[in-house]
């Protein structure tokens, strides 16, 4: 389809080459050909596949939907320059920047992404990029676990669900055990008074994922009582705009996902995961780094540095295995931030803390319902529903409003609460309209019982 | 070089972008509030300025041919992009009610299936984001099936000497011990020094087919026979699999496990060092294994979240998939189906064949055998007579706008160059890199000294990585600062 040989050109290459076929270039040794057919479609011209797709696309109902969904990924205003020079070919259609010489453009957006993690976390280094936040998540655990020589790890039941999964599975691989700390009934961290001595590292998210801003500051001080690291996870990296940073509430490693920045919310990815940390442990950090040097001619310049760390160098000594990362989505990030600037991302910020109360003062005006914490909260809060949230889900659905996540989902006692987000894209109107919603479902569920 | 973007801009430029909602202390308290957050403040068309003058420094496929080698720099198909931004799929939320998400599920569904026929294994798991995180994967869910078969004993995982980097890491990071097994005369991994090292103790044998020097591992089916023999685990490591997609497949080679980089071989771009997406596939005795959730279809016949997989190792990411990568993978193989994705693999042998019979002539080339998708050869001869060495000719590509080819890499060739064509370039575009590279080669017996100082005409020319990397050391000279702070930069 996109390859350009006629069978001239094949003949005479294969001249060259001194083989009879293709197929005698090609082949595997014996008996290891593919007989019989695959399973897979037969091909489509382009329009068709183009339409085909589209059709798959236009199938999800729910992407059409009014949403107060967040959870860990957030449906935000994208300014149309961001993808427009992001999805430059000349960045889109490069690979890692190991040609400093040739590679210049990506590894100044680089840099500068580098800059913005640090700006927003407050801290002295970051990387280049993770997968996402859960992986970040692990990453950090992985640097703790290092730089103390610890191997068992304190971490909130206020993390993302999602993220503590996904650190579970790498526990045993990693050699870590896990302690979750509970949340109080203000839906933030119980932080005890005192961490056990042989914990590597606290950490906390904030807001967590109950929408609560939590206690990092506290964590943080009963982490470096006992030799332990302090970790700050953000899975709504936007609220990084107006709160505390991570370094000023005493984090010694921020991790989170940075998918609020431009990135669409595309069913789950990709999103952009940021591991930024103190000088002290620059040299855990895993995978890419990008350093400002000069060239020859005394120019300045950008090159991947500190690969000494890394596992094309370092084979199984790697302090990571990361090889492709998330450049073209850090990017996007990046362009995002140089878009709006601090003007324009403070408004924006604004926009969701606002948006987010004049919900929840359309919730609680609704019979039944109401905040299930007391906890201040940036976009996202928990709302105590007079029935089952997951069943009051299921019947918004029926007027086309994905509701929110029902907390059972995660935390199977929590059944009758309902986890809502707002954004800046939140209109009065839809708040209205759920808030309707609401009365109907929950008078209807009141009169059935 | 452009200025940065925090030395641009003034305080007070730019827009607001959403209706005003006054400031963030009629929110919160100041207790939780920062006092200032100094991004810089630009206009749109500052903005577009620095990235496009940005994206003038870079090399890409769309604008230089970029044989880089286990990189598979194909032509990423324009359709991907846009069938990946339909908002049907970007603004679909990964909560979403399944009844909500059919397109999108079926679309996984239909690439977990076409994958697992494509490379004859029993399933995929379509979470991992990238090779490695595919490698980690299927680590983690061979510690597991082990584990469940109560043999703790077995922790080793052998790894040819030509391996990729991600895989003794990969293997490390589970706490495998890592066992290196050299190359034969012929470049192909020595089946009897892998003999030699199965014991009790194997878990896992990490293989790339085709190798890393582009040679196709002949005696494939020995190696897996004799890693099962000792109970062990046959991995494959997919980042070569352009050579062999609809021609063999490393489930009928013995494989157990595997992972595809569909940022090589399905044409997602490769987006200046990822996103990917790293598919992981397992036969029969291991796909219990494999993360959930994975797309199924219910008794209705409506497509769903399988979370019922008692085995699973459960998430490798927060959410199921990189979703729209996988959209564009799904899309570069529906317009080709089985046959056209087998001629794209042939095609690309047939290039770097090419390449490898006209490159021998001035080059070393030294496993002169028909090669896969890539091949190969060594400037070890050429730095004895000139002192120019494989780095000096890499430089000296730049400078006629060809992407360097993967240097030093295998180590088990000296002075290497790792050429990859892939199957969308042009014969005009290979003869020109043949001419390009030979007379580099003539001009470093003539005057070594000029190759040794190219590249001349790159945006910046060769940079200074010693100093940047003790400062690095230091946390310094890894991010911008602003003039008037005490030594963050």
């Amino acid at each position: 389809m996109y390859t350009p040989h006629t069978p001239q050109d094949i003949a005479a290459m294969l001249e060259v080459i001194g083989a009879p076929s293709l197929d005698a270039l090609s082949d595997p040794p014996a008996g290891l050909k593919i007989k019989g057919r695959l399973d897979v479609a037969p091909a489509l011209p382009e329009a068709d596949a183009y339409a085909h797709i589209r059709a798959m696309a236009d199938e999800n109902s729910a992407a059409r939907m009014t949403s107060f969904l967040g959870a860990g990924a957030y449906r935000h205003y994208q300014p149309p320059a961001v993808p427009y020079f992001a999805f430059r070919s000349e960045f889109l259609t490069a690979y890692t920047p190991y040609q400093a010489e040739a590679s210049q453009g990506s590894l100044q957006a680089i840099f500068e992404w580098q800059t913005y993690v640090c700006l927003l976390t407050g801290m002295d280094v970051s990387n280049a990029s993770v997968y996402d936040g859960s992986t970040a998540l692990v990453e950090a655990v992985i640097m703790a676990a290092q730089a103390t020589g610890r191997r068992r790890v304190a971490i909130s039941r206020g993390v993302h669900p999602a993220y503590r999964r996904v650190l579970a599975t790498y526990a045993e691989g990693i050699g870590v055990e896990i302690s979750e700390i509970p949340l109080d009934e203000a839906g933030q961290t119980k932080i005890p008074a005192s961490l056990d001595a042989d914990i590597a590292a606290a950490i906390v998210q904030s807001p967590n994922f109950f929408g609560a801003i939590d206690h990092v500051d506290q964590a943080a001080s009963a982490a470096h009582a006992t030799g332990a690291l302090a970790v700050h996870v953000s899975a709504e990296a936007l609220s990084l705009a107006v709160l505390k940073s991570p370094r000023e509430l005493g984090a010694d490693i921020a991790v989170g996902d940075a998918q609020s920045f431009g990135l669409p919310v595309g069913y789950g990815g990709p999103y952009v995961g940021f591991v930024a940390t103190t000088k002290e442990h620059v040299r855990r950090l895993p995978g890419r780094l990008v350093g400002e040097t000069h060239d020859v001619d005394g120019r300045k310049a950008y090159v991947l540095t500190l690969q000494g760390r890394e596992q094309h160098i370092r084979r199984e000594l790697a302090s990571s295995n990361i090889c492709t990362n998330q450049a073209l989505c850090a990017l996007i990030a990046t362009i995002y931030l140089a878009t709006v600037g601090r003007k324009g991302l403070a408004s924006i910020a604004c926009a969701n803390m606002a948006n987010a109360r004049a919900l929840a003062r359309a919730i609680e005006a609704v019979p039944g319902f109401g905040l299930a914490y007391r906890a201040p909260y940036f976009n996202e809060f928990v709302v105590g529903t007079p029935v089952p949230a997951a069943e009051l889900c299921a019947q918004l659905e029926k007027r086309s409003i994905l509701a929110g996540m029902p907390l059972s989902r995660f935390y199977p006692e929590l059944t009758r609460q309902l986890l809502v987000c707002a954004t800046e894209l939140t209109t009065q109107s839809q708040i209205d309209e759920f808030a309707r919603a609401l009365a109907q479902e929950g008078t209807h569920a009141v009169a059935a019982v | 070089m452009p200025s940065l973007l925090f030395e641009q801009g003034a305080p007070g430029r730019g827009g607001d972008f959403v209706r005003g909602a006054g400031k963030p202390s009629q929110y919160l308290d100041a207790a939780a509030l920062r006092a200032d957050l100094p991004l810089p403040d630009l206009t749109e068309l500052d903005v577009a300025r620095h990235f496009t003058e940005l994206s003038h420094r870079n090399f890409s496929v769309d604008t230089n041919f970029y044989p880089l080698g286990s990189c598979t720099m194909k032509y990423n198909p324009k359709l991907n992009e846009a069938v990946s931004a339909f908002a049907g799929f970007t603004d679909l939320h990964p909560y979403a009610p399944d009844d909500g998400a059919q397109g999108a599920i079926r679309l996984l569904a239909h690439m977990e299936r076409t994958l697992a026929s494509l490379f004859g294994m029993d399933a995929f798991s379509l979470m991992p984001a990238a090779g490695a995180h595919g490698e980690i994967t299927a680590m983690l869910m061979a510690k597991k099936y082990f584990k469940d078969r109560g043999e703790h004993e077995r922790l080793t995982c052998i790894v040819p000497d030509t391996a990729h980097g991600t895989n003794p890491a990969s293997a490390a990071m589970v706490g495998y011990n890592v066992v290196s097994i050299p190359s034969t005369a012929r470049g192909r991994t020595d089946l009897s020094a892998l003999r030699a090292k199965l014991d009790g103790s194997i878990a896992v044998c990490m293989m790339t087919n085709p190798n890393t020097l582009g040679l196709f591992e002949d005696e494939i089916v020995e190696m897996t026979a004799s890693v099962h023999d000792a109970g062990g685990l046959m991995y494959y490591d997919g980042a070569n699999a352009n050579a062999i997609v609809g021609i063999t497949r490393p489930g009928d080679m013995g494989f157990d496990l595997m992972h595809l980089n569909l940022h090589k071989t399905f044409s997602v771009p490769h987006g200046g060092g990822g996103p990917g997406s790293g598919p992981v596939g397992a036969n029969a005795r291991l796909s219990p294994y494999l993360p959930s959730p994975m797309p199924a279809r219910d008794a209705s016949g409506a497509y769903v979240w399988d979370e019922q997989r008692p085995k699973s190792i459960g998430m490798v990411r927060a959410f199921p998939a990189h979703f729209l990568a996988i959209v564009r993978a799904y899309a570069y193989i529906i317009v080709h189906g089985a046959d056209g994705l087998r001629a794209n693999s042939q095609l690309a042998v047939l290039n770097a064949n090419y390449l490898r019979a006209k490159v021998k002539k001035f080059l070393t080339v030294p496993y002169d055998d028909h090669c896969r998708h890539e091949f190969v050869c060594s400037a070890e001869q050429l730095k004895k007579e000139t002192g120019v060495r494989a780095l000096d000719l890499a430089k000296g590509l730049l400078d006629a706008g060809v992407h360097a080819p993967t240097m030093y890499w295998p180590h088990v060739v000296p002075e290497c160059l790792m050429i990859e064509p892939t199957e969308t370039e042009n014969r005009h575009t290979l003869d020109a890199f043949v001419e390009t590279l030979r007379e580099l080669v003539v001009y470093a017996h003539e005057d070594p000294a000029a190759v040794q100082q190219r590249p001349l005409h790159t945006p910046v020319r060769r940079v200074d990585e010693a100093q940047v990397g003790r400062l690095a050391n230091k946390g310094i000279g890894l991010r911008w600062s602003p003039p008037s702070s005490d030594g963050n930069a």
